[in-house]
């Protein structure tokens, strides 16, 4: 059985990482080896960031390469496209459709690029564009895009809801668990195109 | 019970399970989550130390005092703490002492690329190396062991992809340890000549003595496969090999030094090609090239960046992966920027205005130096800034100080700072020190440390007071002022720049991602006021965005700290109402 690989990609302080915690745990109680890549540090202070989640019989290298990945969860449009060389053909590609400008476009030293979204799907069939901002405002708090997020993804998982929600109620601060289920649920039942 | 660990994280828990006792750290990535975590534990001692070798000499005294001791360090930490080590490496232990050294290839978040295992093999320390969170936990309780057994401090060498990977570990029962005897010992603790001359010969034969263990050690382990490639490897890259490889043969190294001559020539004579494989420093690869072996390595693999599967394909085996869709378009790049709200962002705004030269620092102000901004000249290590000041006045004189200022942060100054500054004063230098105190460390995730009045585990503590600091040394002119008042910070480091003597600001504003930081509300730009002049993009604020057509705010990352629209002539920049935390 080959490895399933997920990657999630985004921009520094958009919750990439407790969303791979969120993953991680998720991927544990599956029973199979599990590794997860983190980017902390530096990059963390609005860089581009990526992390790697690798579960199967046995995972070697934590990193995810290009053309490997099953899932992208990604959470800022241009991340999108930075990352999208790393998955397979048939991946399934969830895109938060928001717009974070690196500081080259905002300074006008580079040009955000157009219609992203519409890039990708010409190439990949399985893309799911997901308005992850305006769900999480709903829920109450803009920063639970990456939960919205996980829902999303969660939906289209084989893994029963409950184990993703057991997986939140373990990593998120009790503060914060019910906007984030709120989130959750959202993400879960949304459908494109509506 | 099984966990998903960090490779930090099961550190920690190898230093609990090993029954340690002390732990002391200077942060740094990818370092910092390992003492992070373990202060979580009440029965360990824990502490921020100023910097690296404060935190060795500490960690050294509590081995000395009986206690299994460990301390952590990102690479460039143990420069720092290289005094300490090679002479401690000298004295040997009483407790075990750990020292976790993490390095940086590829430079996620680092000024250099060194490989920490030629500075141990200076300080002729043994070097265990893990590749996943489950040899992370063992290998530390394996260290302790080696360092008591063998009487040295061991040194544990990690890499970014294993610290900051999570893999499954198996916990255990932390083991019952108790205290050694404390015994004064002036021939093993009393490094003057006489002592330490008797002490060289026995770290020479405990070297021999540990290439012997490591012969037979399960450290080292070969996996017999296909015999037509050998691979000896260590660490992150031995993960990458099994991807690239599979069935080979392998000979995958825990120890990394002393290493193992017979193990290492027992391989190479089964196998018929032999790869060696590791990142950064050929280590490994000069070792067998001295043994006569006749090996694939450097001649290959890079010596610069980190390692992956694609890159053995490509490098070894000829094999490239390429893409397979048709998107040709360039992601333009998106570097780390100071954060909305950034008390730093107001200091370079006026630095910039003033067009001085600015010897920089280590932190988060690092950033400064990256367009809009762009005003820090110099980056060379923690506490350089000072020196670096200093150095340029005496090469060109005193003007030079009129027009030049040195950067630095709270927890970088106290770190070593603040004995640059003491150089200024005592060789009569005139330079003006920016303090950027932000009461925490930033850049590597908010930690305390001397100046903020808390301990690690959070306790209130004594804070060293800045100012009365920067006096006892000897400057008459220090000055506290608040950088979001651009106009009287300009005036003040003006004053300061012109004064023909030492000066220190200290810019205080508190790091606006600290919990107790309230700004808002939001901001926005009123479009009917805005004349599109464009001062408000100078401060470079990831939250103000240029739409070609007119500047806009944009609501989800503006925290309302106020600073733009001191810089907006036209009061265009409004408070919109709502709230970001
Ligand atoms: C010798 C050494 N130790 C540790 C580090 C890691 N490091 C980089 S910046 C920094 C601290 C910065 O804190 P501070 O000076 O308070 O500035 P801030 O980031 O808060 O602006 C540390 C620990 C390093 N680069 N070199």
């Amino acid at each position: 059985m080959s490895n399933l690989n997920i990657m999630i990609v985004g921009v520094g302080g958009q919750g990439t990482l407790l969303a791979s915690r969120i993953l991680g745990d998720v991927a544990l109680s599956s029973g199979l080896d599990v590794k997860v890549s983190e980017v902390h540090g530096m990059a963390q202070r609005g860089g581009s960031v990526v992390t790697y989640v690798k579960m199967g019989e046995k995972v070697y290298s934590p990193v995810i390469e290009k053309n490997e990945a099953d899932i992208i969860l990604c959470f800022e449009k241009l991340e999108a496209l930075r990352w999208i060389d790393h998955a397979k053909k048939d991946a399934t590609i969830v895109i938060n459709n928001q717009r974070i400008d690196p500081m080259p476009v905002i300074i006008g030293k580079a040009k955000y690029p157009e219609d992203i979204i519409n890039k990708i799907k010409a190439d990949y069939n399985n893309v799911v564009d997901v308005p992850a901002l305006d769900l999480a405002k709903k829920c109450g708090n803009t920063k639970s895009v990456n939960v919205v997020m996980i829902g999303v993804m969660a939906q289209h998982s084989q893994i029963k809801k409950d184990v993703w929600v057991k997986a939140i109620e373990k990593t998120v601060k009790p503060q914060f668990l019910e906007v984030n289920l709120k989130a959750f649920e959202a993400g879960f039942n949304y459908v494109a195109g509506k | 019970m099984k966990k998903l660990l960090l490779g930090n994280e099961a550190i920690a828990r190898g230093v609990y399970e090993a029954g340690a006792t002390v732990a002391a750290a200077y942060p740094g990535t990818p370092s910092t989550e390992i003492t992070e975590n373990i202060a979580k534990y009440d029965e360990i001692y824990s502490e921020w130390a100023p910097n690296e070798k404060v935190a060795l000499e500490v960690a050294i005294g509590a081995s000395i005092g009986g206690a299994r001791a460990a301390c952590a360090m990102k690479h460039v930490g143990l420069n720092v703490a290289a005094d300490p080590l090679f002479t401690a490496s000298y004295t040997g232990v009483n407790g075990g002492l750990v020292i976790f050294v993490a390095d940086d290839p590829g430079m996620h978040s680092s000024q250099n690329e060194q490989d920490t295992r030629i500075l141990a093999r200076g300080a002729k320390v043994p070097v265990l190396e893990p590749s996943d969170s489950s040899e992370c936990k063992e290998f530390t309780k394996a260290a302790f062991k080696i360092s008591e057994e063998f009487d040295t401090p061991v040194i544990v060498r990690l890499t970014t992809r294993v610290s900051h990977s999570q893999g499954m570990v198996e916990f255990a029962e932390r083991e019952n340890y108790q205290l050694k005897p404390y015994e004064k010992n002036v021939s093993k603790y009393v490094m003057m000549p006489g002592m330490a001359k008797r002490r060289h010969p026995v770290v020479e034969e405990r070297t021999l003595k540990l290439a012997e263990f490591a012969e037979t050690s399960h450290l080292n382990r070969i996996e017999w496969g296909d015999k037509k490639v050998g691979i000896i490897t260590s660490g992150i890259t031995y993960e990458y090999a099994k991807e690239v490889f599979g069935n080979a043969s392998y000979l995958k190294l825990g120890m990394v030094h002393p290493l193992s001559q017979k193990l290492i020539k027992d391989f190479a004579k089964e196998v018929e090609t032999l790869y060696v494989i590791e990142e950064l420093d050929p280590v490994i690869e000069e070792y067998c090239l001295q043994l006569g072996l006749k090996v694939i390595g450097k001649s290959k693999l890079p010596l610069v960046g980190e390692y992956s599967a694609n890159l053995l394909r490509e490098k070894l085996l000829g094999e490239k992966v390429e893409k397979t869709n048709e998107i040709t378009e360039e992601a333009p790049v998106r570097p780390p920027v100071l954060c909305p709200g950034c008390p730093h962002r107001a200091t370079f705004y006026v630095l910039k205005k003033l067009k001085l030269n600015v010897s920089g620092d280590i932190g988060c102000y690092t950033l400064g130096a990256l367009a809009p901004l762009e005003s820090v000249d110099t980056t060379i290590c923690m506490g350089a800034s000072v020196g670096v000041a200093h150095g340029m006045e005496k090469a060109r004189g005193k003007d030079m100080a009129r027009k030049t200022v040195a950067v630095i942060g709270d927890s970088t100054f106290i770190h070593s700072g603040i004995t640059g500054l003491i150089d200024i004063v005592y060789n009569k230098g005139t330079s003006t020190v920016i303090i950027l105190d932000n009461s925490i460390t930033g850049m590597t995730g908010h930690q305390q440390n001397p100046t903020t009045g808390f301990t690690i585990k959070g306790e209130p503590t004594r804070q060293v007071d800045l100012l009365k600091l920067c006096q006892a040394v000897g400057i008459d002119r220090v000055r506290v002022c608040d950088p979001f008042d651009l106009v009287g910070f300009e005036k003040v480091v003006k004053e300061e720049i012109a004064a023909d003597e030492p000066s220190v600001i200290i810019a205080q504003r508190p790091c606006a991602l600290l919990k107790h930081v309230k700004y808002g509300p939001v901001l926005t730009i009123n479009q009917d006021k805005c004349t599109k002049c464009r001062m408000c993009m100078r401060l470079g604020c990831p939250a103000i965005v240029d739409r070609g057509d007119h500047i806009e705010i944009n609501a989800t990352q503006c925290v309302g700290c106020d600073l733009c629209p001191k810089v907006c002539k036209f009061n265009a920049i409004e408070k919109a109402g709502g709230q970001n935390e």
